[in-house]
């Protein structure tokens, strides 16, 4: 067994995952359920991204791979390994350059657009998983709209904290209708979810995939008297001084040394390249 | 001047080298053979093969020889090999009716039609280590090959029928009765709730063992306890047949080993219906008895809605939360992932937590002022 399929899957499991995709496409932010394959990689480790981009991809298209915002972590050179293996396509670090980009845990911060598709590895797509823990419940209540429950979850975040007390995987409100789980990214990046490119969503293990097309409304959840804030690390990047980019804290030493730097390789080695040249 | 963290390629290939080296254990050993794991490891491959989803013995051998013979790890190279196979169609229901029984027992009849056949269990023995395995694997002086010369002297088989169409025939035990309707393919369609008798059987056959195990054994010690009689527990082989389209009929692909347990519960009765037995059923790929009795006790815990009992809130009931819970490719994939690098979502709790408690040591007495 040494020959596979064009991207791994074969073409009756890509059209079914299309299929999905579109429906996705054509029902902003409803998730939608898929027959989800086992991958050659665990879940958890980004089947669902894997099977998106795997059904999209074709041999024209240049691919780029990040995982908390870095091409170079190693999961990212896991995954862009098995599509040039299974694949042959072109890969590629720079933002600008992809046609397909596949993330975790980060939107990148250069602006996507036209031409461009992202494709985010979902590990949890329920935003009210955590609220409800059944699958039974949590359809029904997308399907009626019946978001209470994540609404006082966030007043009592208020009320407890003084402020809503979640960092990540910040739940949206798509055209006015679904409520959303954006994955983990931080809530950083949320203002970003509003975008030229198309996102598309895949979680393998929960079997279900949804997806943003072009310049959706995307609604980050608040109230009028605590407005969302998209807030990150209060400094500059170390490295290319970048004050609007997100931040990860490097610990330097044992002495509380730290310092923070751009989460995004891409954008950070881009800005000192330009810096020198 | 801090340089950000490059390498993880090198670094996956060195580690899968040294995975390589680790997997082939001492040089001066010879290393193990395919065959060696399929005729020696035979129980392991039934797990892997029932949890895999695939009946191949040479695959699954291969399988467990490449994961070091961590189970769930052969498990999973087979789900993943499993998964680009075509499906040309289904085989006809294997009769397990008629199936070349190794072993056969009741524990609701001492003696019945077929007869008690213990076969090549464990049950009896006494958990002594056998030093003498350890110097050479000589058989013990009896040979196996002369008992059952002597037990099934030149006789055609006695048939075996199953224990539940005795109870059946007097109407104690309630009618299976065929829905009418093929059964959908988990691996080909997204497993939706409430999902049929044959989904969730479909689903438990592949379960987790130990899962499952657990799951059974808590309805053992009262959560949602429902007292299981093992009607009959047969292991053996049945052939396999298949409609060949090119031939207009159907013709045997071959021999497959299989667990089968049925299990006859209680049951008060209900307004509409008179006292009878229950079942319970499990069947699984393999000699694999544990896990067959096992699915045969969960399948029957979960059936409390058609056969209109309470609701008891136990976890083996909670069909939603046996079926989304028992896959251990799935569970092993979320619960590892969690090592992967996750420095995004917790730089942002970081922040998050840094602001709370600044705003905490600001103004601590506000809160108490409010009360």
């Amino acid at each position: 067994m040494t020959e596979y399929n064009f991207a791994y899957l074969d073409e009756d499991t890509k059209r079914m995952i299309r299929r999905a995709i579109l429906k996705g496409l054509a029902i902003p932010g409803y998730q939608v359920p898929f027959a989800s394959r086992e991958m050659p990689m665990p879940y958890g480790w980004g089947t669902g991204g894997v099977q998106v981009t795997a059904s999209i991809l074709t041999p024209m298209d240049r691919l780029k791979v990040i995982d908390q915002g870095a091409d170079d972590t190693t999961n990212a050179v896991s995954i862009r390994r098995f599509f040039q293996r299974t694949a042959d396509v072109a890969t590629t670090e720079h933002t600008a350059e992809a046609s397909v980009i596949q993330t975790r845990h980060r939107i990148p911060e250069e602006r996507l657009g036209a031409g461009q598709v992202l494709v985010y590895q979902v590990p949890i797509p329920e935003p009210l998983r955590f609220l409800e823990p059944s699958e039974v419940e949590t359809r029904r209540m997308h399907a009626l709209e019946d978001y209470g429950l994540m609404h006082v979850k966030l007043y009592e975040d208020i009320a407890q904290h003084g402020q809503i007390a979640t960092a990540y995987a910040y739940p949206v409100k798509v055209s006015g209708r679904y409520v959303m789980d954006p994955s983990p990214i931080p809530k950083f990046d949320n203002p970003k979810l509003k975008m030229g490119a198309i996102q598309l969503f895949g979680a393998g293990r929960e079997q279900r995939i949804y997806a943003l097309p072009p310049f959706t409304q995307v609604v980050s959840l608040d109230f009028e008297d605590h407005p969302f804030d998209p807030s990150k690390a209060d400094h500059p990047c170390a490295l290319c001084g970048a004050e609007d980019s997100y931040l990860d804290e490097i610990i330097t030493d044992d002495r509380g040394g730290r310092m923070f730097v751009c989460s995004d390789t891409d954008y950070c080695t881009t800005r000192r390249e330009g810096d020198t040249a | 001047m801090y340089v950000a963290v490059k390498g993880g390629e090198a670094a996956i290939d060195a580690a899968h080298d040294w995975l390589a080296e680790e997997r082939r254990g001492p040089t001066d050993i010879a290393e193990l053979t395919l065959g060696q794991i399929k005729g020696q490891m035979s129980l392991a491959i039934a797990r892997v093969m029932a949890e895999g989803s695939l009946y191949d013995p040479d695959l699954a051998a291969l399988a467990i020889k490449q994961a070091r013979g961590d189970l769930i790890e052969a498990i999973f190279l087979i789900r993943a090999y499993r998964t680009t196979l075509p499906r040309f169609g289904a085989s006809h229901p294997v009769e397990t009716g008629d199936m070349a029984c190794d072993r056969r027992i009741s524990a609701t009849f001492k003696d019945l039609p077929g007869g008690q056949v213990l076969g090549p269990t464990f049950d009896y023995t006494h958990r002594l280590l056998d030093f003498k395995l350890a110097a050479d694997g000589a058989l013990a002086a009896r040979d196996v090959a002369e008992d059952v010369a002597e037990a099934a002297p030149d006789t055609a088989p006695e048939p075996m029928p199953r224990v539940t169409e005795f109870l059946n025939a007097e109407g104690l035990i309630e009618p299976e009765v065929d829905p009418g309707e093929a059964p959908g393919d988990l691996t080909r369609a997204p497993l939706e709730l409430p999902a049929s008798r044959a989904l969730r059987l479909q689903s438990l056959t592949r379960a987790d063992e130990g899962f499952l195990l657990g799951m059974a054994y808590s309805t053992q010690r009262g959560y949602a306890r429902n007292h299981a009689f093992v009607g009959e527990l047969r292991i053996g082989t049945v052939p396999v047949e298949m409609d060949i389209p090119e031939l207009g009929f159907a013709i045997e692909i071959g021999e497959i080993t299989l667990t089968e347990c049925e299990t006859v519960n209680q049951f008060r009765g209900s307004e509409t219906a008179p006292p009878q037995f229950t079942r319970g059923y499990g069947l699984v790929f393999g000699q694999t008895e544990r896990k067959a009795i096992s699915m045969a006790l969960v399948d029957r815990a979960l059936r409390w809605k058609e056969l209109d009992e309470d609701d008891l809130g136990a976890p083996a009931q909670d069909e939603e939360f046996v079926l989304y819970h028992a896959d251990n490719i799935q569970a092993t994939g979320f619960l590892e992932h969690i090592k992967l690098p996750h420095y995004v979502d917790f730089q942002s709790e970081t922040e998050l937590l840094r602001r709370l408690r600044q705003a905490f040591a600001a103004a601590p007495i506000q809160a108490e002022a409010a009360e």
